[in-house]
């Protein structure tokens, strides 16, 4: 299995990064790709995270991934720093032999990465940062994986 | 022991990392992090409320009666909000 895990201030190419799975043996390539939400007077966000052990917890879910699917690669790409309204944030991408793999690996990533994986936003409004609370709704969604 | 603090627990403490000899008495990350909260007005700020923070020790996420050695990586920060 070929893992891809990227953080990175720069933006990163959806179409590059999801035909670079698309290797020998790959019949599907399902992707997710989450973006900075523009409501409630949102004008920006700002990201950090934890060097090394974001990468280390993402890892770990990969992993646990490749135990419940047969999965040929995965990548998991975020950004930190400045985004604004629009821009991807992050990008979970698995290719697969088959549909079923590839997009339950994507869903169950996402969740799992949503809960643990050592990221922290602030909201910008006009000159205001605010730290974003995280929401209870995602626990749910990964206990459902249990 | 070096100690990371990430997200408001950095702002309101006003730096990102530093390294602490273990103090006597301190054997969990709870203890450590009731120690802190004695160092200053910005670091009593950060740890008021425990229930509000989470601690990873040596970059995997933990509980706070975790015990912590001399050599461990601690970090304490608020709730992930990645994705």
């Amino acid at each position: 299995m070929r893992v891809t895990i990227r953080i990175q201030k720069e933006p990163f190419d959806i179409s590059a990064e999801t035909a670079e799975l698309a290797y020998d043996g790959v019949g599907a390539v399902a992707s997710f790709t989450g973006h900075v939400r523009g409501s409630d007077g949102v004008n920006g966000l700002v990201l950090e995270h934890y060097p090394g052990m974001t990468e280390r917890v993402i890892a770990e879910h990969i992993e646990e991934a490749a135990r419940r699917w047969n999965l040929l690669g995965v990548a998991v790409i975020h950004r930190i720093g400045e985004l604004m309204p629009g821009e991807a944030i992050v990008l979970t991408a698995v290719g697969a032999a088959h549909r079923g793999d590839a997009l339950a690996a994507v869903h169950f990533l996402m969740d799992h990465l949503k809960i643990d994986a050592t990221f922290w936003k602030q909201e910008r409004r006009g000159a205001d940062l605010t730290w974003v609370e995280p929401r209870t709704s995602d626990h749910h969604a990964a206990g459902k994986w249990k | 022991v070096k100690i990371l603090y990430f997200a408001w627990v950095r702002q309101k403490i006003g730096k990102s990392e530093e390294t602490v000899a273990k103090p006597a008495g301190v054997e969990t990350l709870r203890q450590l992090a009731e120690f802190l909260a004695r160092r200053g007005a910005g670091y009593a700020e950060a740890f008021a409320d425990l229930s509000r923070l989470r601690a990873a020790l040596n970059q995997m996420h933990t509980g706070l009666d975790t015990p912590v050695g001399p050599d461990d990586e601690v970090a304490f920060f608020p709730p992930v909000t990645g994705g």
